[in-house]
């Protein structure tokens, strides 16, 4: 397969990027995304040119480091992670425009790698269960109802990719925020921190400089992990509750 | 954003209901028309309660517009380098139209009442101090027709998202049923609302509703 690359290329964080355009033959349609543009700078180092910067891990859609804005789709077209995306989800001589997230709490550290950690620094603020660490406890001591369990577990699956900042037209991250509330919400793990979680993570969110969530939806069909919107009614619902709690 | 946007379903719902006293004629409409100034008496004075609703919407527009500001202004803060290429997936127009829309209503709104309240501008030079005959007068004028029909289809979108929004603000759409039932209750609201509207411009535009 043959395909035209639009790739943003950007020295540092300082200096402003522009896209360059690159010719690339000989693609196999079983290469995921990454591999290609494995090749790609493959031939750039053959000519002694900067190859393509661009951020991956486990090459598995689990570790959530190799987001990519694809032909203005993050991720690119199928519901899946970057590196999970094969050429054969493309046309032989298409032309593919590829940027970084474009968040202003996302900075571009070169090309196409982008700073996530502000997604830490939310984290941070109550992303977590404070308990004593030491020997395992029963695993019946604390029961919880099935449904409660499932819910925690769909949620959970968020690799904190950044894939819904980048689909928000609003460059909200309330679906990364809701994801983390839902999920230590719905365990009795989670009850004891409950209330400052939700007013500390969105404080947290809203200071990094991330955008106020509109309900429109881009996030949730751009999850690699089909988080559903209704997680942000949980973090409003949550949040309005520590509210009137006081705190 | 979400509680001022409820009071303003309950508003165009009710102002809705009671345009449709055209189809009742001359007498009805303004009977009712009338009756708005009295509603409330005698506990209330006249106009009381028509002022304690038209406070109401105004202390609801100034929230409403203040968080649609602070929301726009983020948003343009979130993401100050702007894609070269970006789709959108999944979302209605009606949930990415809602600022340019809510622009349009506001703009729409200052106009109506100068049509028909504050001003009582009369396009064909009419008599202005009867309501029913100042409507028919107004709509007999295709392009005005035109005007009013197009802000309702702002309208409409404005309530197809609005509704579900406001449902998801205020965090009563915790599972896939609500939210469904939360997108129905905003297409519901639009058809009927914005229907509704539509129907006294038309009919009077056909020449069914006449003096």
């Amino acid at each position: 397969m043959k395909f035209t690359l639009n790739i943003w290329r950007q020295p540092d964080a300082v200096t402003a990027g522009k896209i360059h355009t690159y010719e690339l033959d000989e693609v196999s349609e079983d290469m995921s995304f990454l591999e290609m543009l494995d090749v790609l700078n493959e031939d750039l180092n053959a000519k002694g040119e900067e190859p393509v910067a661009f951020d991956s891990d486990c090459r598995e859609g689990i570790c959530g480091s190799c987001g990519l804005m694809i032909n203005g789709e993050a991720h690119g077209p199928e519901v899946t992670t970057t590196c999970q995306l094969h050429m054969r989800s493309f046309k032989d001589g298409d032309s593919i425009t590829i940027e970084p997230w474009r968040a202003d709490a996302f900075p571009v550290v070169k090309d196409l790698v982008v700073d996530r950690g502000a997604f830490d620094r939310i984290i941070q603020q109550g992303g977590y269960i404070s308990v004593n660490t030491g020997a395992a406890p029963d695993a019946h001591a604390t029961p919880v109802p099935k449904d409660k369990a499932d819910r925690a577990f769909d949620v959970a699956t968020c690799i904190s990719c950044g894939a819904c900042v980048a689909a928000c037209p609003n460059g909200s991250a309330s679906l990364f925020v809701g994801a983390k509330i839902t999920h230590l919400g719905e365990l009795p793990q989670g009850q004891a921190e409950r209330d400052t979680r939700v007013v500390n993570m969105v404080a947290q969110h809203d200071h990094e400089g991330f955008g106020g969530c509109t309900n429109i939806g881009e996030c949730t069909a751009a999850c690699p992990k089909e988080i559903p919107l209704d997680v942000i009614s949980r973090l409003n619902w949550d949040l309005h509750a520590a509210l009137r709690h006081g705190k | 954003m979400a509680v001022s946007g409820l009071i303003f379903i309950g508003f165009v719902l009710t102002h809705m209901y009671g345009n449709l006293k055209a189809f009742g004629g001359h007498d009805s409409f303004n009977e009712y028309a009338h009756h708005l100034r009295e509603f409330g008496e005698p506990i209330l004075p006249h106009e009381g309660a028509l002022w304690i609703i038209r406070l109401a919407l105004i202390v609801s527009l100034v929230v409403h517009v203040a968080c649609a500001v602070a929301l726009w202004r983020r948003a343009a803060k979130a993401r100050s380098v702007k894609y070269v290429v970006k789709k959108s997936k999944a979302s209605s127009l009606s949930s990415r139209t809602m600022r340019w829309g809510g622009v349009t209503l506001l703009v729409f709104i200052v106009w109506h009442l100068l049509n028909f309240s504050i001003g009582k501008i009369n396009v064909q030079g009419g008599a202005t101090d009867d309501p029913y005959n100042l409507m028919v007068d107004s709509f007999d004028v295709w392009w005005l027709t035109a005007i009013y029909l197009v802000a309702m289809v702002a309208l409409g979108m404005h309530l197809h998202h609005g509704t579900f929004s406001a449902a998801q603000t205020l965090g009563l759409t915790n599972n896939d049923k609500a939210r469904r039932n939360a997108k129905a209750a905003g297409a519901l609201l639009a058809v009927v609302i914005a229907g509704g509207f539509s129907l006294v411009p038309i009919f009077v535009l056909a020449g069914v509703i006449t003096k």
